[in-house]
Order: structure tokens, then C-alpha cells, then sequence
């Protein structure tokens, strides 16, 4: 929903820019309410975003080409992407929750990238959807953590190689900073996706109000749009990467 | 939560919501519409669980595969490429050694070839030195042959032609001095 702005300028008369517009949820059939089963716009992206994780996981991969086609290779080099980092951060046990995090990285990545489609709803840019992801690593990564090093866990609050009379201090923030992990890590993605998809709303809006002489907002719209690819990738890379860095810590205690 | 809203419905938009003003615009941000969270959780929820089966049981699966098939089709062809290399390696060092085999062997046949021509050339030689000579010897005795018969002409000549001159000088001359006197000219 990037373009489209122009019937707002255009009703409202001057400068109507309605960059917020574009995040609203609403039933796909009907005007009804939006109760938790509607099949609403948020169900449609989902939707596509699982069906072009089929065309690029599933029926690329179909012939198992050892020469693999164009799709083939795209989905193996995202899995070897994926395995690499999972195998490089948190070690060869980590690599039992790689197909988590696969998951959690394919999810945020196709949602970001069909966000910026010209009418598309970026489903990643709710922190409703960024922070059930986020609560889930924290609570999965909590719960791994206890259940494998036991009260162990409690000591990567405790750091040993800083001076005892340092260490309550240094505890009280890192039991803080562990609990504004899923706020962060849910916010950052939210943040991310939200803001360069109401630049681009913006910028739009601009070009609708100067019509055809809008040189200047189509070619920061350009760049926007490309700068908003990198942000695409590089957050759901970030996503997943700090999900590695968390369970590694859930993994590798440091008193163990 | 749902509350009626007439006016949004002519501008066409989502309506019956507290998010939502009369023309259908967003209040503020949406993201933090909370009758809208229910909504997004459950269909994430449900999407993440699709997607994680998706991976899980078909897609990860079957890449893994192809990459371990891929992996062991190069290590194979590699393997393949090393022993034909070597095969190459040592085929050129039996073409090599049958390379100097073969010289040697010429030489051989070179050194051996010259010697029969030598030694029958050394036979032919000397036949053909004993048939000289002995065609020499043939011509030497012929020559001594002619040259004694050329002497007796010479002698016999030369006392006919001395009893010729005799008698054409008006003497007698007589066989036995004619003879004599021709022997001792032909001596002197």
C-alpha cells in the first residue's frame, strides 16, 4: 500500500497524506467487526506469504536437481544462510531448533519483502505479530535454558569475571536487560517496517499533490524503496540471528 | 469493542471499530488497536504452524538431501577425476619407458645392422682384391707376353732388313754375320 494515496489527496483536497492508513487491519468479506477468527486482510498476507514459502520450498525443490533450477538454488542458498548462522552461533546442539528458526526467518523475510508490493499489508510492521514472535523465543529460550542447566541457568546474570562488589550491580542489569529482550527484539522489527512503509506513504502523497511535475518524491520514493528492500532482509536477519544469540546462552550456561 | 458506524460504511472502509474514523482513516497508529490483536495472533499462530510444517516435514528434509547428494556426487567425481589423473600419470610413464625402449632397441638394430654390412663389405673387399690381382697378374702376363713377341719381331725385322740393305749395297752378306752383327746392335 506504498502507492495509492492519490484519491486521499485528491478528497481531501491539499495535503490529506494518510501514511497510517495502510497498517489497517479489516475483514476481507463484509464490513463486520474484527473478531480473532475473521478472515481479515492480516489472513490474506499470511496467506500469500505461506504460499510463496510452498512455490520456493516445495515446488522449486520438487525435482531435487543436483543442478539445481533458478528457485532450487534461491531456497538452498537461504537454507545453507540460515543453517550456517544457527550452526555458527550457538553450535552443533543448536542445530535441532534450526527448522525454528528457519521458520521465524522465512516468515518475517517473505512477509517484509510482499510488504512493499503496491497495496500490500506488511503483516511484520504489528507489533501484535512481532511481539507473539518475540515472547515465544523468550519464554522458548527461558524454558530451554532451565530445563537444561537447571538453577545453572540464573548464572549468566551472575558474571564471574567482573569484581564481586560489581556483580550485584552488574546482575540487577542484566536481569533487567534479559527482560527488555522481547520488547526489543519485538519493537525493532515492528519499528522498522512500520516507519519505511509511512516514509513511503509520505513521499507518495507528495507526488500526488504535484502530479506530474513530482520528479523529486518519485526519486526519493526510488530510493526509499530500495533502502526499505535492505531493511527487508536485514531485519528479518537480525531477527534471527539475536533468537541464536539467546538460545545460545540457554545452551551454553556458563557455569556448565 | 464493536461499536456502529454508518459513515464509515459509505466511505467504503472497515467500519464498527474504535481504530477507525467515519472516513475509514486510521486513529493514531493501528498497530496498537487492540481489538485487532485477538485477530493477527491467531492468524500468526496459525500461519507459523503451517509454515513450520512445511519446513519441517517436506522442505527442510529434502534440501538437507539433495545438499548430502551433491556434496557426494563432487566428492565422487573428485575421486573419479584424482584416479583418472593418476591412470594418465601412469600411462604417460609407460609411454615414456616404452619410448626409451624402443631407442635402445634401435640402437641396437642400428649397431648390429652396421656390422653385418661391415663385415660384408670386409668380404666383398677382399674378394674383389683377390680378383684384381689376379686380373692383374692375367694383364702383367700378357704384357711380358707381347712385349717378348714385339722383341723377336724387332730382331727379325731388323736382320731382314739388314740383308736387304747388304745385298741392295752390292755385298753378300751371309746369314750367320748379318745375325751377329744384328745381335750386337741390338744389345749395344
Amino acid at each position: 500500500m506504498a502507492t495509492g494515496t492519490e484519491e486521499h489527496a485528491a478528497e481531501g483536497g491539499g495535503l490529506a497524506i494518510h501514511p497510517m492508513d495502510q497498517f489497517i487491519v479489516k475483514p476481507l468479506f463484509g464490513d463486520g467487526p474484527v473478531h480473532w477468527y475473521t478472515v481479515t486482510n492480516v489472513t490474506l498476507w499470511m496467506a500469500i506469504a505461506v504460499v510463496a514459502l510452498l512455490g520456493m520450498f516445495v515446488l522449486a525443490t520438487r525435482h531435487r536437481g543436483i543442478i539445481p533450477s533458478r528457485l532450487q538454488s534461491v531456497a538452498e542458498m537461504l537454507y545453507g544462510f540460515i543453517h550456517k548462522m544457527v550452526e555458527d552461533v550457538t553450535g552443533h546442539e543448536g542445530l535441532k531448533y534450526f527448522p525454528y528458526i528457519m521458520t521465524l526467518f522465512m516468515f518475517i523475510f517473505l512477509s517484509n519483502f510482499l510488504g512493499l508490493l503496491p497495496m500490500a499489508f506488511t503483516t511484520t510492521s504489528h507489533i501484535a505479530v512481532t511481539a507473539v514472535m518475540a515472547m515465544a523465543v523468550f519464554l522458548t529460550v527461558t524454558l530451554v535454558g532451565l530445563y537444561r542447566n537447571g538453577i545453572g541457568f540464573l548464572g549468566i546474570f551472575w558474571v564471574t569475571a567482573a569484581p564481586l562488589v560489581l556483580r550485584p550491580i552488574l546482575a540487577l542489569i542484566e536481569v533487567i536487560s534479559y527482560f527488555v529482550r522481547p520488547v526489543s527484539h519485538s519493537i525493532r522489527l515492528a519499528g522498522n517496517m512500520m516507519a519505511g512503509h509511512a516514509v513511503m506513504k509520505v513521499f507518495a502523497g507528495f507526488a500526488g499533490v504535484l502530479g506530474a511535475g513530482a520528479v523529486l518524491p518519485i526519486v526519493a520514493i526510488t530510493a526509499v524503496y530500495a533502502l526499505e528492500m535492505l531493511v527487508s532482509f536485514i531485519q528479518a536477519y537480525v531477527f534471527a540471528i539475536l533468537t541464536c544469540v539467546y538460545l545460545r546462552d540457554a545452551l551454553h550456561s556458563p557455569h556448565h | 469493542m464493536a461499536t456502529e458506524s454508518t459513515a464509515a460504511e459509505t466511505a467504503g472502509h472497515a467500519a464498527s471499530s474504535v481504530c477507525v474514523n467515519e472516513h475509514g482513516g486510521a486513529i493514531g497508529m493501528p498497530q496498537l488497536c487492540g481489538e485487532w490483536f485477538p485477530n493477527q495472533m491467531f492468524w500468526l499462530v496459525v500461519t507459523l504452524v503451517v509454515m513450520y510444517l512445511i519446513l519441517s516435514r517436506i522442505a527442510l528434509p529434502r534440501i538437507a538431501a539433495v545438499l548430502a547428494e551433491r556434496k557426494g556426487t563432487i566428492m565422487n567425481d573428485l575421486a573419479a577425476a584424482e584416479e583418472l589423473k593418476q591412470k594418465a600419470a601412469a600411462a604417460e610413464r609407460a609411454y615414456n619407458e616404452a619410448l626409451v625402449n624402443a631407442r635402445t632397441e634401435a640402437a641396437k638394430i642400428v649397431a648390429a645392422a652396421k656390422a653385418d654390412i661391415q663385415k660384408d663389405l670386409g668380404v666383398a673387399m677382399a674378394q674383389a682384391d683377390v680378383e684384381i690381382s689376379a686380373m692383374a697378374a692375367r694383364s702383367e702376363k700378357s704384357i711380358a707376353e707381347i712385349r717378348a713377341g714385339a722383341l723377336e719381331a724387332v730382331e727379325t725385322v731388323a736382320r731382314d732388313t739388314a740383308a736387304e740393305v747388304v745385298a741392295a749395297l752390292g755385298g753378300a752378306a751371309d746369314a750367320k754375320s748379318v745375325m751377329a752383327a744384328v745381335a750386337a746392335r741390338m744389345k749395344g
